[in-house]
């Protein structure tokens, strides 16, 4: 008997679902992230309006000042849902697992001179407080934002920032015994260096407008923090005078602060190309809170940097402003 | 002239790579084959990690490409932005 194999190839009859073809087009396969971004916002047929805010549907765009045609322009360049950014995030967690293994094993943190270790302690712990606060509103952006491909990014942004907490809290513990928690706690609500960034935080704790919040906390405040923290103190001072540990331990922060912010830009930049009137709501948005941020980060520039601090934020500044042109919000 | 090809596994993961290698060589014939692409191209064929990194919006690293790599033909030139085939020595 003569058996035959032959393969048959079976073109599908459609490459995506309808509602992903009618914002792409039928014509190539979809990737998963638009699969499972467009279309899964809830637009229409909502039954009541909620008892606590009976203005606005559950979900309603009109909770932001910014107008949008479509909330979907606001894409991800990262193109990340549930899947591929857990996965992007464990093998980071993984790498900056071995870093603190190989500083513990090889006892780092001892060969740090007393004074280093110190200011690192005195300056890294109370911004576990200020990273809740940026997990807060940003869980506070996906709860009242609109359009998956804005709130997705957002709630995935919020677990980020709790991480980044909790890289803290285990430099905290790696570096020092437990009571350091609580003496950066306290700093943080009573050290008048800190009241400035924690008034920043607290108050945007309450900013209403999904869109807002999110210039104000991942745009202008995160956008100065990160490089001023993580670049001109950790980077550039710190390791020079023998915390080499610290970056180590710290490796995940500017790593994670060049790639969101390139989501952060993108994000702008479609918001404020769309029309005059939101670019114009978003560059005084961005004027204003980050003008407020400089100011609240200023007496932390000093403590970290003592006279060298002002430079290091105006030089900060001067980046994110950059940003900012370059992502058409400010002229 | 003669010709070089690549297969892969016809996948999500390497979606990005066919599409980044038809984006650069204008030449490359994509052949889907059931449960593989492959792509002809006279000449030579470059796959480029910049291209393939603008289309994913992540960092690509291009020895990725071996995880979905059914089989290819021609000398290969790479290096961590490039991989070239063809028959030139």
């Amino acid at each position: 008997m003569n058996i035959d194999l032959q393969a048959r190839e079976i073109t599908p009859l459609r490459n995506t679902f309808a509602h992903v073809a009618k914002y792409i087009g039928d014509e190539k396969a979809a990737s998963r992230y638009q699969e499972a971004t467009i279309g899964a916002q809830p637009m229409t047929n909502f039954q009541y309006r909620p008892t606590w805010d009976p203005a606005h549907e559950i979900f309603d765009a009109s909770r932001s000042k910014v107008q949008l045609a479509d909330w979907y322009v606001l894409k991800d360049p990262r193109q990340f849902y549930y899947a591929n950014w857990t996965m992007t995030r464990a093998r980071q967690q993984d790498a900056v697992e071995s870093n603190f293994q190989f500083v513990n094993q090889r006892g780092m943190v001892a060969m740090i001179p007393d004074a280093v270790r110190e200011k690192t302690l005195e300056i890294l712990l109370p911004l576990r407080h200020a990273a809740w606060g940026a997990n807060m509103n940003n869980a506070s952006i996906a709860a009242y934002g609109f359009g998956t491909a804005f709130t997705a990014p957002a709630m995935f942004h919020a677990m980020d920032n709790l991480g980044v907490a909790q890289y803290l809290t285990r430099l905290g513990l790696a570096m020092a015994e437990p009571e350091v928690l609580d003496v950066g706690k306290k700093a943080w609500l009573e050290a008048p260096e800190w009241q400035g960034l924690r008034r920043y935080v607290e108050d945007t704790l309450v900013v209403q407008d999904p869109f807002e919040l999110f210039v104000a906390q991942n745009l202008a405040l995160d956008g100065l923090l990160y490089p001023l923290i993580y670049g001109s103190f950790v980077d550039d001072h710190i390791a020079l005078q023998g915390g080499t540990a610290v970056a180590m331990l710290t490796a995940f922060m500017p790593e994670w602060h060049d790639e969101t912010a390139r989501w952060i830009d993108a994000v702008a930049k479609a918001a404020a190309g769309e029309s005059d009137a939101n670019r114009q709501l978003i560059a005084q948005w961005t004027q204003h809170w980050s003008e407020r941020a400089q100011a609240a980060l200023s007496p932390v520039a000093r403590l970290a940097l003592g006279e060298h601090g002002e430079a290091a934020l105006t030089e900060a500044r001067d980046k994110l402003d950059a940003r900012c042109r370059k992502a058409g919000v400010l002229a | 002239m003669s010709n070089v090809f690549i297969a892969f596994q016809d996948n999500e993961e390497s979606r990005p790579v066919i599409e980044a290698i038809a984006a650069d060589n204008t030449n490359a014939q994509v052949v889907h084959s059931p449960g593989m692409v492959k792509i002809d191209a006279s000449g030579s064929l470059t796959i480029r990690r910049e291209t393939i990194e603008e289309i994913t919006g992540r960092p690509y690293d291009l020895q990725a490409i071996h995880v979905n790599l059914v089989t290819l033909s021609g000398h290969i030139d790479e290096d961590d932005d490039q991989l070239t085939l063809s028959w030139r020595h």
